[in-house]
Parts: C-alpha cells; structure tokens; sequence
C-alpha cells in the first residue's frame, strides 16, 4: 500500500549564472513498512529531494513542478498544494526527518530532552510530567543510557553517536508514518554506524514505520534497502530492488559505483581501486542528453543532444541508458 | 602586531572600571535609587513613644503636625542618614559648602546636595533601565524579523533602521519632546524609539548567521512555526551581542536624560535629576564647586561603570555555539 507517491518533481535554485535545476523531473513510491534507498554521490540533489518533500526548501531555492501525494487510495493530498499551517501538522508528526549533522541540528542552548519534548508539546498538546514521562521513555527507546539524567545534559555534554540517537527520539517522538534519514550515520565513526543503523532498523520495525534512507554509502544501501534509486545529476538513473542493484546492475553509473568498493577477496597486489573519472557537472543550464555521457566508457556519439526515456531498452525498470548492458 | 603595541600603549591610560568595582557602582547606585526614601528623607523611619511604633517615612497618613506633637512628647526616633529631604530648604544654610551639617553641601536654595543625589539616582536607573528594556525589545523584534525571513522584508526593515538612524538621535529627542512635552515617562520613550537601531542591526546579523546552522531546519521539520523558531531557537542566540549593546546603552540613556534635564527638557524642577542639579549649578559655577562635583562625579561613575560591563562582555566574547 503506496503511503506517499512523488509525482515529477522539480526544485530549481536561482542564481546569479541561471537556473540550476538541482532536482529533475524525480519520481517514486514509497510503500508502507518499506525501506527506500536514495544513493548518489555528494552534489547530485539527494538532500534537495528530501527537503523539497518536507517542503523546507528556501530561498533561492522553489519547487518549480510535481505533486507530492501523501497518503493512500482517495484520501491523499498533495503535500505540495498544503498551506503552510496545514503543512507544519504533517511536519514531525507524520513525516519526520534525520539530519546528516547530530552535531548541529541539536539547538545548543536547550537540554535534549527540551527538545525531543517540543514535537510533542507541539504536536499533541502534552506538557509537564506527562511529556517528561514521553520523552524519556523515547530515549530509552532509543537505547540512550541513564535517560533520565541525559534528558536534562545539553548537546555539547553527550557524544557524537548519542546525539543522533537524540535526533532520533526527536523525530520518532510522534510515531510519524515516514523517517526522512539523511545520511544519518555520516559524520559518526563506523561502529556507532552500525548501532545506529541497528537501532533505525529495529525501531521501524516496532512502529511501522516506511523510510527514506538518502546516503552515499552502498554498504548501508546493502543493509537497509528493499528498493534502490540511484540518482546522478539531480535525475534517477537506475531503480530497482536491492538483488536488481546489487546483482545486475544495468546502468554505466551504477556499475561504476560498485566496482568503487573495496573487494573483500584478495585483489592483485599492485591494483588500483577503480574510480569515475570526472566529477558530477555543473546543473546550471544543463544541455540536453545523458548527463553522465561526459565521465561514460560506454559512452556513444548519439548519447549527446537527445533526451534519454525511462528505458530506452526495455529491461522492464527504469534504467536511464541507450546502451545498457550487465556488462 | 597591531594589536598588541595598541594594547601596551592604552595600559597607560585609563580603561574603565575593573569588572569588579563596575558591577559594585552599578549595584551601589541601584541600591541608593531603591532605598531613597530611606536613606535621604526629613521624616523619621521610626518613632517609638508610649508603646507605639510609628513608621513616618512609609506612611504618609502620619502628618507632619503629628511628628512634631509625637517629638515633643520625647519620642525616640530614627533618623534617615541624610536627614533631609530633596524639597525642603534649609535657609539657614544657603550654598554652603560641605561641612558636618551637610556633608555634599546645599544649593542655592539651601536644599540638601546628597538628598538630591540619591533621589536623582531614582531618575537615572529607571531612565536606564526602561529606555534601554523598550530599545532591546524593539531592537529584537525588527532584528529577528529581518534577519529570519531576510529577502523583502529584510530590505524593507533595513531602510526602516536607516531612516531612524540617519536623524541625529539627540535632535530627534529634543524633537520629540518638543511635541509631548517633558516629563520622565516621555524621556524614557522618546530615548527607546531612538536607541533600539543598534540592537536591531545586531541581531539582525545574528539571526542571518543562525538561520543557516542546521538546527533551525531541524525545528522546521518537527512541525515549528515561524514565530516558535524565531523566539525560541533564534532570538537565545542574539544574547550576548544584545547584552553588550543594552549595557552601552544604558550609560547612553543615562548620558542622554542628563543632558535633557541640564537643558531644561527634562524632569520637572521639583524632581531631582543629576542633569538637572548640573543645570542649576550652572548660576554658581564661580565658585560653588560642590554642585557640580557630585552630580558630574555620579554620572561619570554610572555612565562608566555601565561601559567598562560592557566593553569587558564583548572582550570575553568567543562564539561557543
């Protein structure tokens, strides 16, 4: 059952050279209970994208086109058509979201559980004992040691990985029927990383939860997904489940990525972890055709000029490539 | 290198009041405007006579006729320390210089110099104290604003700031007074409408810092509104910047009702006033010393000590956040 569907959506930013469409034209599904992983590399519109559903996209930045359909069967609304009162009741109560930095997206000069109370005060209109009994029973939900006595710590007095899991009591606290998770484990070592990703995996199990993940990390794709979109250039250039990403990979890019991991099995001695050449482009003004033609090996004459469909060669899923192959 | 060779120098000269002895005057002061009736009044704080206790100094039903008949009966009672009132004349002794009797001396009407004083420290603080309250939170109210929501708003505040500033701040008092007329109340304001531009710049530049730092989109996407994030998640961080303007401007505000009253715009002339104790002595400048010391000395002390809080906070101030 689709709780949310992202129909042509389009986020442009203005500046002084042009218009620079950081999201293109995005479309998908999310199903409830779901994991959906969003992966590119830096640059390419995957916070963009997660913004623009929040709709928390500032100037310069406007959605220019698309509809957001939050919801399932008749009773959806378009999250992009909402005024903005409207849109704050959904905002932390029925889509919530993660931030990449725990060190910052914590206000400094509140306690946490300050914090993680102000959704719900905000929200469901509890205060006093009863909102302190709710917040510290989310972060002990959350696996936060002592919470009572954290609750009443500021951000700079708990760690890297204890904050995020202060992010997260802070957007679970009103049960949201979606988790935005913007490269949450990014700035946090990588055993934090992985109880953290246990901890979102266990916890949107227990509330059922569907979940955006946005990373550029295909190890925790690996871990987390059900489905994949590969985004470059502010366009999705492959999607597929995970088994599809990860076993057959059809497009150039994708391809690309893979071969970017480390290989566990011993590799020749004096081999060099493949890379793209290149870097992503410049989104302002972008001509027409395949936006990764310029970094391709398999890239062709008649990849430039032409706008490349959903599927140009009948693989059955979206994968943006006229010569898409396994190999 | 700069720096430091400026810093070796202005060791020489002097910099202000130590942190200390600033937050000592100001409380000094504060104290003396609190506890004036006390401290300089002509009727007794307490009289004790026939088993009754009697507490002249707060009760203005006790007559002045009833003091008398209570004195002569041999009542015991206690004296406020200055023992005179900021109204009452004493014509046997007419400027005189400071003596035993009068420890700062009298002024031409023969009206105690320290009683003036410490009932002019009322007019002062409370000058300070509520100019200073209405300039901050205008200040922080068109700052917020601007620096939040930035774009047409924040050009349409600015220009609101520069057109206020532009007018020298003093004439456009005097202006104003000229419409209302003076009064203590009308001073107070006419000092806030002029003085919140400062605030309202820096918090302003404040908020435009702190609208960017990811916790502001984090309390966005719990669901909070424009003016939740304003107060609450914008407005905290403007703090230290707002404090050391507010105590600059409070040695302004200060400076300012001086400077009113010595013109002649301020307080009424039978409320004392530092300004206004300067603007009378004026007629004895020749040789009656002691009216200008004591209220110059006052005002040089609260306007400094104000300052040197100020200038010390804004030295202190690394970022944390």
């Amino acid at each position: 059952m689709t709780i949310i569907s992202v129909r042509n959506l389009t986020t442009q930013f203005s500046t002084d050279e042009g218009e620079v469409r950081a999201v293109n034209d995005l479309s998908f599904d999310l199903s409830r209970g779901e994991t959906l992983c969003i992966v590119g590399e830096s640059g390419c519109g995957k916070s963009v994208m997660a913004m623009s559903i929040m709709r928390l996209i500032g100037r310069p930045g406007r959605i220019v086109s698309g509809e957001v359909l939050f919801g399932s069967g008749g009773s959806s609304v378009d999250l992009l058509k909402l005024d903005e009162s409207d849109m704050r009741k959904i905002r932390g109560k029925k889509i919530a979201m993660i931030f990449q930095e725990p060190m910052t997206s914590l206000n400094p000069v509140y306690t946490i559980g300050n914090q993680i109370g102000e959704a719900l005060s905000l929200h469901e209109n509890i205060r006093g004992a009863t909102l302190r009994r709710r917040v510290i029973q989310m972060l002990d939900m959350v696996g936060m040691p002592a919470p009572e006595r954290r609750a009443d710590e500021y951000p700079h007095q708990l760690s890297g990985g204890m904050r995020q899991r202060a992010m997260i009591a802070m957007a679970l606290s009103c049960t949201p029927d979606i988790l935005i998770a913007d490269e949450p484990t990014t700035a946090l070592d990588v055993t934090i990383q992985a109880q953290i990703l246990d901890l979102m995996r266990k916890l949107q199990s227990e509330l059922g939860m569907s979940m955006i993940l946005v990373t550029h990390d295909l190890g925790i794709v690996a871990e987390m997904a059900d489905r994949v979109h590969v985004m470059y250039a502010g366009r999705f250039v492959e999607k597929g489940n995970t088994e599809e990403i990860f076993g057959s990979a059809m497009h150039p890019y994708t391809q690309g990525l893979l071969r970017s991991i480390p290989p566990l099995k011993k590799a020749p001695p004096d081999s060099r972890l493949p890379t793209i050449p290149g870097m992503i482009p410049s989104l302002i003004d972008m001509p027409a055709g395949c936006a990764f033609a310029d970094r391709c090996e398999k890239v062709h004459n008649d990849c430039r000029g032409r706008d490349v469909p959903d599927d140009p060669c009948g693989v059955g899923r979206l994968v943006r490539c006229f010569y898409a192959s396994q190999k | 290198m700069r720096h430091s060779s400026l810093k070796k120098k202005s060791a020489v000269i002097f910099q202000g009041f130590s942190p200390r002895a600033a937050i000592f005057a100001i409380a000094f002061l504060a104290a003396l405007a609190m506890f004036a009736p006390i401290i300089a009044g002509d009727r007794p704080i307490a009289m004790y006579c026939d088993g009754e206790v009697f507490f002249p100094t707060f009760s203005d039903s006790i007559s002045d006729e009833k003091i008398d008949e209570l004195k002569s009966k041999g009542a015991w009672l206690v004296m406020p320390p200055i023992p005179y009132s900021p109204s009452s004349f004493d014509f046997e002794a007419v400027l005189s210089p400071p003596s035993k009797r009068h420890i700062l001396g009298t002024d031409g009407d023969g009206v105690d110099v320290a009683s003036k004083l410490v009932w002019g420290a009322r007019v002062s603080m409370s000058v300070g104290i509520v100019a200073v309250g209405i300039a901050i939170a205008l200040g922080c109210i068109f700052g917020a604003i601007a620096g939040y929501f930035g774009g047409i708003v924040d050009w349409a505040v600015s220009r609101l700031i520069e057109a206020v500033m532009c007018f020298p701040a003093f004439f456009l008092i005097l202006t104003i007074l000229a419409f209302v007329g003076p009064s203590i109340y009308n001073i107070m304001i006419a000092v806030g409408l002029t003085g919140w531009t400062q605030v309202a710049r820096l918090v302003r530049a404040e908020g435009m810092r702190i609208r960017e730092l990811p916790f502001i989109d984090a309390a966005r996407a719990s669901g909070a509104s424009d003016l939740r994030i304003m107060l609450r998640h914008l407005l905290p961080h403007t703090l230290r910047p707002v404090i050391v303007s507010a105590s600059f401007a409070m040695g302004g505000a200060i400076l300012a009702e001086a400077a009113l009253s010595f013109l002649g715009f301020g307080v009424p002339p039978s409320v004392a006033s530092w300004g206004s104790m300067l603007s009378d002595a004026q007629r004895y400048s020749g040789f009656g010393w002691w009216l200008t010391l004591a209220p110059g000395s006052a005002i040089f002390i609260a306007v400094m000590a104000y300052h040197s809080i100020g200038e010390r906070i804004s030295e202190s101030g690394g970022r944390d956040a």
